[in-house]
């Protein structure tokens, strides 16, 4: 993958032998097609448009998406970058195009989504005056910006999008802003040809692995009786699944899943004993407090996974594999840190353990799995009460795809349940909003998703709050025609909202009695064909239309207006204390 | 137990980057007790000398957090019985107190004070040294008129090894660094085509 220095030169050098008189915004372009970018989600404006206006010529070769607001675009190019495993692209204008692009930055830092943002700024002798359409871009970014960098010479363009795209795509990757005032855009200047940037002094994306702290953590692993891994979006970023399978299959140990982490293993694996979380499955909760030894790998230990951090673990020696050494004790003391790239380190580790099975341990979860199956799954999958539930729709949803669908949900109870009953056998296919938990991320992402990998379905899993934030992408799905299965969920309610007023608010049920419009007749409006059901003889058959119809469709699905995700782990609680349902809190 | 520490950041010499190292701070509600940012031997590479007063194990997350940033090059941290550090003091006395109470210019003395400037209707001392001595020398001017004081941010030296300075030159000539490109364009309005 990596190329040297020399070879890059020699790569640009064969394809631009003549130094050619180019205009910034042409050469924003031909590193786009020097990097492999095919598609951009975009949205043009004043200080954008000398680079909208190059792209007029560039059509037969990139292919840009016009979104509907600058949200969708981000959303769009996260989903994209999630699915296909390569840096999503975006265009926004300066002023509002900029700032409407924050909530998406923000959502792909903490979920290190690599991105490339290219905003359009104001002239730069303009800068500071307050001029039309001119925010501090950079400075309102730099919190949510892996790296921005504002460019007010055409001269600059060349090395800065080779380092914007190698900053995005290595290490834990993450967002990169590129402001570029409209003079640099209209510059014209000498191009020498572009050269893909493989190194920056500062930077160092992939800490060395350490043998001893392998060779440690092997040590550990081997003499240990109750060993559990928890494993996230590491392990799919680091494109590291073979690895990771071939480690967990050698040692033989029970493995959870992180929300993000999650399909970097089928839902069926044998060692697979679901997901972590305040939502998760009861097991890998409950056990998390039994453990002797937990193996993080490549996730980050957020409060939502944790639950209380002073009752999290604390009899257990911890291992922690991350690419970024600052995950390393930020939140859990770790007793062996392994960092680097687990795509490196995961085998180095196989090499040293030894051939094991924890059937008694692992025998746990089983039992686990079953207590939880009887207590809640059954009741959710296979309801006696005539009201529809989230979970007999995935459940369907499940059975219609065969697990080969790629699944991208908003946030709410139909995430949580989503994530808890939906079926996977590819990596890459469960997309969701994990750690900034931002409502509207589903629409637009499934419309990148889809894009993303055009061979496979896209089904986009919603509730009736969280559509109405983007709705206005339809349009975009209208005019592009991409091929969106959007399902969505209505329970009349901010759902997740209502539980929890439901649950530690007495009831008191403050403003989460959501209106919605009709979604089929907004859908048709927009030349999208759907339908609404709530009955239960009409599921399954609703299901199958909106997979087997070859464009885009919307689905509703009307469903229990109080039903209530359990388990749960109550916030502040410790992972152990989780609960099958409300009659345990 | 909190205590104060002083964090070393080798950067790039970016525009921007303050304001990226500042929010670190800023985020997770930490007062910065004092920041100097300037050049280092090495000209195109910059150094940010940072105090606060935290629990080492914040200190150390902070860090770790500093040295994520893309154009951070080094950082670290030290508590203050590992380094030799400074910060220098300017007081603005009036001219006739000085030359009519002795008891001023022993104090003067006394704290090694040097003059920057006499004029008539007031003088301007100097004092380097540690953060004590400085506010000690301010407090005992209190009384005696003293018009201004402005104490800088601390310098600091780490006292172990031969600091990064070998390191530093080595790497730079290894790898030099990129020119930093400023808008050129800002005192030029008038002359500027717009469109
Ligand atoms: C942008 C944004 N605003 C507010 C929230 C807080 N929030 C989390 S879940 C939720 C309710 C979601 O309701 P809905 O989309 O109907 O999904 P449901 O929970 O009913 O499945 C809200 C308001 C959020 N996560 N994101």
């Amino acid at each position: 993958m990596e190329r040297t220095f020399e070879e890059n030169k020699q790569k640009a050098s064969d394809k631009t032998q003549l130094v050619q008189q180019l205009s910034g915004s042409q050469i924003v372009l031909e590193a786009f097609l020097h990097e492999g970018v095919k598609t951009i989600f975009g949205y043009p404006g004043g200080a954008i448009m000398p680079i909208y206006d190059a792209l007029y010529d560039y059509t037969d070769r990139l292919e840009h998406i016009l979104v509907r607001h600058e949200q969708g675009a981000i959303h769009a190019a996260q989903g994209y970058a999630r699915v296909s495993g390569k840096t999503g692209i975006v265009f926004a204008t300066s002023g509002p195009g900029a700032t409407n692009l924050v909530t998406g930055l923000a959502d792909a830092l903490i979920d290190s989504t690599p991105l490339v943002c290219i905003t359009g700024q104001v002239f730069a002798h303009l800068l500071g005056t307050d001029a039309f359409q001119e925010t501090d871009v950079i400075n309102i970014t730099t919190p949510v910006t892996k790296w921005n960098y504002q460019v007010t010479d055409a001269d600059e363009l060349p090395s800065v999008l080779a380092k914007a795209f190698h900053i995005a795509g290595s290490g834990r990757p993450g967002p990169v802003l590129i402001d570029i005032t409209k003079n640099a855009q209209l510059q014209k200047t000498d191009y020498r040809g572009y050269t893909p940037c493989n190194y920056i002094r500062s930077y160092r994306p992939k800490p060395i692995p350490r043998a001893e702290y392998i060779e440690a953590a092997a040590v550990l692993i081997n003499s240990a009786k109750k060993p559990l891994v928890v494993f996230g979006q590491g392990v799919l970023l680091g494109n590291a699944e073979k690895e990771f399978t071939a480690f967990i299959e050698k040692a033989g140990i029970p493995s959870a899943w992180t929300i993000l982490g999650m399909s970097a293993i089928p839902t069926s694996h044998p060692l697979g004993v679901g997901m972590v979380g305040m939502h998760g499955n009861y097991g890998p909760n409950l056990l998390t407090n039994e453990c002797d030894l937990l193996i993080a790998i490549g996730m980050r230990f957020d409060d939502r996974v944790t639950g209380r951090l002073d009752m999290y673990a604390k009899q257990a020696k911890i291992i922690h594999m991350d690419i970024d050494p600052a995950e390393i004790d930020k939140n859990v003391k770790t007793d062996v840190p392994v960092w680097g790239d687990c795509k490196e380190t995961l085998p180095a580790l196989t090499a040293l353990i030894n051939k094991k099975e924890h059937k008694e341990w692992l025998q746990k979860f089983k039992d686990c799995a079953e207590k939880e199956n009887l207590k809640v799954i059954q009741g959710e999958m296979f309801p006696v009460e005539e009201v529809l539930t989230m979970a007999e729709v995935i459940n369907h949803l499940n059975e219609l795809t065969n697990g080969e669908a790629i699944i991208v949900t908003d946030v709410g109870q139909h995430q949580m349940v989503a994530c808890r009953y939906a079926k996977y056998q590819h990596s890459k296919s469960n997309i969701t909003s994990g750690g900034l938990g931002t409502m509207g991320f589903a629409l637009p992402a499934a419309i990148g998703a889809a894009y993303g990998d055009t061979s496979r379905t896209v089904v986009a899993v919603i509730g009736d709050g969280g559509v109405q934030m983007t709705i206005q992408e339809l349009g975009t799905i209208m005019q592009f025609k991409p091929n969106v299965k959007i399902l969505i969920l209505n329970n009349c309610f901010l759902g997740m909202v209502r539980q929890w007023q439901q649950l530690f608010h007495e009831k008191r049920y403050s403003f989460v009695d959501i209106q919605s419009p009709d979604f089929v007749q907004v859908a048709k409006g927009y030349g999208i064909p759907g339908q609404s059901v709530n009955k239960r003889s009409n599921l399954n058959g609703a299901l199958k239309t909106m997979l087997e119809h070859e464009g885009s469709y919307l689905l509703e699905v009307m469903v229990g207006k109080e039903n209530n995700v359990f388990p749960m782990v109550p916030q502040g609680k410790s992972v152990s204390d989780i609960v099958l349902s409300r009659d345990e809190m | 137990m909190k205590q104060e520490f002083t964090i070393t950041v080798y950067t790039e010499d970016h525009i921007g980057l303050i304001n990226r190292i500042a929010i670190i701070f800023s985020r997770r509600k930490i007062n910065i007790g004092s920041i100097n940012a300037g050049p280092t031997e090495v000209e195109t590479i910059h150094r940010f000398t940072i105090v606060i007063t935290e629990t080492e194990e914040v200190v150390q997350k902070i860090t770790k957090q500093i040295e994520k940033q893309v154009d951070v090059l080094k950082a670290f941290y030290n508590t203050d019985d590992e380094l030799v550090w400074q910060e220098m003091a300017m007081y603005k006395v009036p001219t006739k107190i000085i030359a009519e109470q002795v008891k001023v210019e022993r104090l003067l003395r006394q704290y090694g004070a040097n003059t920057v400037v006499i004029r008539n209707d007031y003088t301007v001392f100097e004092t380097t040294g540690q953060r004590e001595e400085i506010n000690a020398l301010a407090q005992a001017l209190e009384p005696w008129g003293l018009i201004e004081f402005v104490r800088s941010a601390r310098i600091a030296i780490i006292k172990s090894s031969h600091g990064l300075h070998k390191a530093l030159l080595e790497f730079e000539a290894a790898e030099p660094s990129e020119p930093v490109v400023e808008n050129e364009f800002l005192d030029q309005r008038d002359g500027v085509f717009t469109l």
